[in-house]
């Protein structure tokens, strides 16, 4: 216990020493120092988390640990997995920034950016640590304006600050919503403990409207479709180590809200919220993929890939809470933890990714993918980590996406277990957008890592790329690493993962019983997987296969060669697959939904149409279902600000006259309302 | 002890006589379909001279290829292999039946064709591109149909792996009639031809780089690289066959280990065998490729027999 708070300590201190370093110091000595104490914060983070889990303490620290009334922190299981989340990938993320960093120096605001990572990594961890609304709320708005403060970093670029007011809009009204939440929850009163809310009798009603509240609130943050739209948007402008914090832990911050006021506060629900999550996961993790198998921006797409893997971790919870109200304890367990599995592995490989990502744009200048290739050559460290990445992504074994998209899987197929045929017919349609989302995640990592690094440079500033500096190097190494033991030891994770369910109504810790052996076994639909012996046994066959080669003296020689071209010479990096073309098979399959716009246009010569003088070609997506959605209430809105602007008359006499009116207005209000 | 033993010498075993008649069944099916179309066809053995032919040439590998291109065929050729321990050819239950299980097996073939597409991008030919893309379109589009089909197998046998679907289909033998089930076996069916490149969805003999989809993406492979990849894609159809053959119509299947038992086994995995090349060399011979942007419509039919094989054994329960 005393170490746990020894290291909360610390926690705190080096983010606070990081925030003013940050403000004072300048140059590489501040990078340095921000980068140092926010290492150190993260990484008592990641001891504390792992300190609650280890030995199941739950530390509380009450009202007079800081002068600021109604300001509790309590750590149990689920905060304890969050933090140890927050941990990993902020310390991978602050060691990358250092180098990152060093080429905004003398350009962008560097003291804000570094003192904006520290308070975020802080509002992370304390918004986990909450006891009660009031410590959540702060901390959660602590959070949301830090972050947009760091996507504005590159102000001057186009799109950022459109970008920026996305985000602040769907992110406060979200807000919004979660303020809602928590005064229904506690009767008006914030400061009450969630203690306190969790024996709170409320009516049926009054639970249903707050579980909706929670989840628009908490979808908004995690960008649940079709609240997703700001994501695609702000996660590529931001510097690249912050767009990794945000898709890898920020987002996340949603799932944990929503995993806390339903499992923990709400104490599970009806089938219809399990149903709910589930659907909206489902059709998240769809749109998500199949957008980003639409774009070319790098950053962009790993950000469409981020609505896939939250819509992936709803899938997990969703059906988990649907199993909890038919009493299907076990398979409860079991989907809150695949939920949980795939919330910690997304941090590491997404983490990774956007680094990786970082890594390149930070080479090439460029976010666009139709400008790169033959970075495999040129910065070998950072294509092979960011194969590490795609690969967990994409599902495959042995590698942590695959060991979470498998206990998903296994969830799902226990669906036949719910006694309605009607109802469990829903988790054979899951399971099936789920094999579709993966496969098509598959496709579009191929395309993402064999357009961006493989083949020729497609432009000058691919061919000039250079590896990383050693510090972002280290970052993703970490992240890699982190991606394959998790993958490597589902094993351990998921009983750990069982233990940080402990002590949550909504789902029963006691069901969770798997075998401390090499192989997972899942209780209920007893599908069984090792994935160590998996790896073991990959690599053996992938060393013999050479050997044995040897043995049957196979030839040995090699020569090097041009790539054939039906008997052309010489290649130029304008014959190359694009991007565009790798993805057009899947467009057209998808018309329905990309309802994409083509325009071409042939100049043919005036003598003869069999010769071309020049061909343009035009084609676009319409997300029209973001449209449909956004348009038409953001077009009322803005009339009814354009309305609203009369008010402001610009005479100092009309705003007394308001004045008076609404000091009049309340008195009387108050008055009758007494 | 002992009995482990014998498991894991037939592990062994069941790889090693994968490895051994995967080409055999390629020669198998490209004999057939030269009979049924008046030809005499090249004899059955052909592709182990092609193999060994590839083995002893030198390889040429693009300029613009990076150590991935060199590594892919090891990548392909140990997932498909890997395969091969997991998936019951000869007997249940086996020694690394809780290793993997059916969505294992899926996902290692994935880990192949991902590799593969990633090599045909490298070396920078528009062909190479071609072909990668439409092989991951078209192995994500069948990619529902496999887990539903999964899924339909896993509801009757109440688990995902692999030996246990089989004892499950062995021990009620009229649940291998049941709708679901033969619902179930039509979608992977399709789904088979898909993933193995054979017609209609793409043509193995075919040498015009347009109409492509695998042979484009392998286009710059030679010699012993390229003998790799052809023994994994005879690998690959050998274990998507012995799948049907065994989890949907399990009988033959040793679940006793004796040589008796055994010799039965590897009697039925060639009937077996044999039957779905002659099935597939007869398709192969009465119908065309279909156009690449026809093929997910076949593989939407394959999908909606899927869905229909579990939704029909939910409401028969």
């Amino acid at each position: 216990m005393a170490l746990a708070y020894l290291l909360l300590t610390l926690h705190l201190a080096a983010h606070a020493i990081g925030v003013t370093a940050a403000l004072v110091a300048r140059g590489a000595v501040g990078r340095g120092l921000v980068a140092g104490s926010g290492l150190v914060g993260a990484l008592a983070a990641l001891g504390l988390g792992s300190v609650c889990l280890g030995a199941g303490l739950v530390p509380t620290l009450s009202a007079t640990f800081l002068p600021l009334t109604g300001f509790a922190l309590r750590i149990d299981g689920l905060s304890a997995f969050f933090l140890i989340v927050i941990g990993m990938v902020g310390a991978a993320v602050t060691v990358y920034g250092f180098g990152y960093s060093a080429a905004y120096e003398g350009r962008y605001s560097l003291r804000l950016l570094g003192a904006m990572l520290n308070v975020l990594l802080l509002s992370l961890s304390v918004q986990v640590m909450a006891d009660n609304a009031l410590t959540f709320l702060l901390a959660w708005e602590a959070m949301s304006l830090s972050t947009y403060a760091m996507v504005l970093t590159e102000h001057d670029r186009p799109g950022t600050v459109r970008a920026a007011h996305w985000y602040i809009a769907i992110t406060h009204a979200g807000f919004a919503a979660l303020v809602a939440m928590f005064l229904l929850l506690s009767a008006g009163e914030l400061t009450t403990s969630f203690a306190a809310m969790r024996s709170a009798a409320l009516t049926p009603g009054a639970r249903d409207a707050a579980f909706v509240l929670a989840l628009v609130g908490f979808g908004a943050k995690a960008g649940i479709a079709p609240l997703h739209v700001w994501l695609p948007m702000a996660h590529p402008v931001a510097p690249s180590h912050v767009s990794a914090l945000m898709s890898g832990v920020v987002i996340k911050m949603g799932v944990y809200g929503l995993l806390r006021v339903t499992i923990d506060l709400l104490v599970g629900g009806p089938a219809w919220w399990g149903g709910l999550i589930l659907a909206a996961g489902t059709i998240s993790a769809l749109l998500g993929v199949l957008y980003a198998l639409m774009e070319h921006d790098l950053k962009r797409l790993l950000a469409y890939h981020s609505v896939e893997n939250i819509g992936i971790i709803f899938i997990g919870i969703g059906a988990g809470l649907m199993f909890q109200s038919y009493g299907l304890t076990t398979l409860a367990t079991l989907g809150v933890i695949s939920g949980l599995y795939h919330t910690i592995n997304h941090a590491c490989f997404k983490g990774l990714l956007f680094l990786g990502a970082g890594s390149v744009l930070h080479a090439t200048g460029t976010r666009n993918m139709e400008e790169m290739g033959g970075l495999i050559k040129r910065m070998p460290r950072t294509a092979l980590f960011f194969l590490i990445g795609a690969c967990a992504i994409s599902a495959l074994p042995p590698l942590n996406g695959f060991a979470s998209e498998w206990l998903v899987f296994q969830t799902l197929l226990g669906g036949s277990a719910i006694p309605q045929p009607e109802v469990a017919v829903i988790m054979p349609i899951a399971v099936a957008m789920l094999a579709l989302t993966s496969g098509l995640a598959a496709a579009c990592f191929v395309k993402a890592f064999g357009i961006t690094f493989l083949a020729i440079p497609r432009s000058r500033e691919a061919e000039r790329a250079h590896e990383a500096p050693r510090s972002m190097q280290i970052g993703m190494a970490s992240l890699a690493l982190a991606c394959v033991a998790l993958g490597l030891a589902p094993f351990v994770v998921v009983p750990a993962l069982g233990a940080s369910l402990a002590g949550l109504g909504g789902v029963a810790p006691s069901a969770v019983a798997f075998t401390p052996a090499l192989s997972l076994r899942v209780p209920g639909t007893s599908g069984q997987m090792s994935a160590p012996l998996l790896a073991l046994g990959l690599l053996l066959l992938m060393g013999l296969v050479p050997v044995a080669l040897w043995i049957l003296g196979a030839d040995r020689r090699l020569r090097v060669g041009d790539t054939w071209g039906c008997g052309r010479i010489g290649q130029t990096p304008r014959m190359e697959y694009t991007a565009t073309a790798f993805a057009e098979p899947l467009r057209r399959v998808f018309a329905e939904l990309y309802r994409p716009t083509r325009d071409l246009s042939i100049d043919f010569h005036p003598e003869s149409k069999y010769f071309v003088q020049s061909i343009e070609y035009r084609s676009e997506i319409h997300p029209w279902l973001e449209r449909l959605l956004y348009d038409r209430p953001l077009h009322g809105l803005h009339r009814a600000a354009t309305w609203v602007r009369r008010l402001q008359g610009g005479s100092l006499h009309l705003y007394l006259l308001y004045l008076t009116l609404a000091f009049l207005a309340l008195l009387t209000a108050a008055r009758w309302w007494r | 002890m002992i009995v482990e033993t014998i498991g894991y010498v037939l592990e062994a075993a069941q790889a090693a006589l994968a490895l051994l008649l995967a080409p055999g069944l390629v020669g198998l099916i490209r004999w057939l379909k030269a009979r049924l179309q008046n030809r005499r066809g090249a004899p059955i053995w052909q592709p182990y001279w092609e193999l060994s032919k590839l083995f002893q040439k030198e390889v040429v590998v693009s300029s613009n290829a990076s150590w991935l291109f060199r590594a892919a065929p090891f990548v392909v050729f140990s997932s498909a292999v890997a395969v091969t321990f997991l998936v019951p050819i000869l007997a249940v239950p086996l020694p690394f039946d809780g290793v993997g299980d059916l969505l294992v097996v899926v996902y290692l073939l994935l880990l192949g064709t991902f590799f593969l597409s990633l090599a045909g991008l490298d070396p920078g030919s528009p062909f190479g591109g071609m072909g990668a893309s439409r092989e991951m379109t078209v192995a994500a589009l069948a990619e529902p149909t496999v887990a539903l089909a999964i899924f339909a197998l896993a509801l009757s046998a109440g688990s995902t792996n692999l030996g246990q679907i089989v004892a499950r289909t062995m021990t009620s033998p009229g649940a291998s009639l049941s709708p679901g089930h033969l619902l179930a076996f039509g979608a992977l069916f399709i789904v088979t031809l898909a993933e193995t490149g054979r017609l209609p969805i793409d043509n193995p003999a075919t040498h015009l780089e347009l109409t492509m989809i695998h042979e484009a993406m392998i286009l710059e492979y030679s010699g012993r690289y390229l003998a790799l990849i052809e023994w994994a894609a005879a690998l690959k159809l050998f274990i998507f066959f012995s799948l049907l053959g065994n989890l949907f119509i399990p009988w033959g299947v040793s679940a006793v280990l004796t040589p008796a038992t055994l010799a039965v086994a590897v009697a039925s995995l060639l009937v077996k065998l044999a039957v779905l090349a002659g099935v597939v060399a007869v398709l192969e011979t009465r119908i065309a490729k279909l156009r690449l942007f026809r093929v997910p419509e076949l593989l939407s039919v394959s999908f909606v027999l899927a869905l229909l094989a579990v939704t029909s054994s939910f409401l028969l329960r």
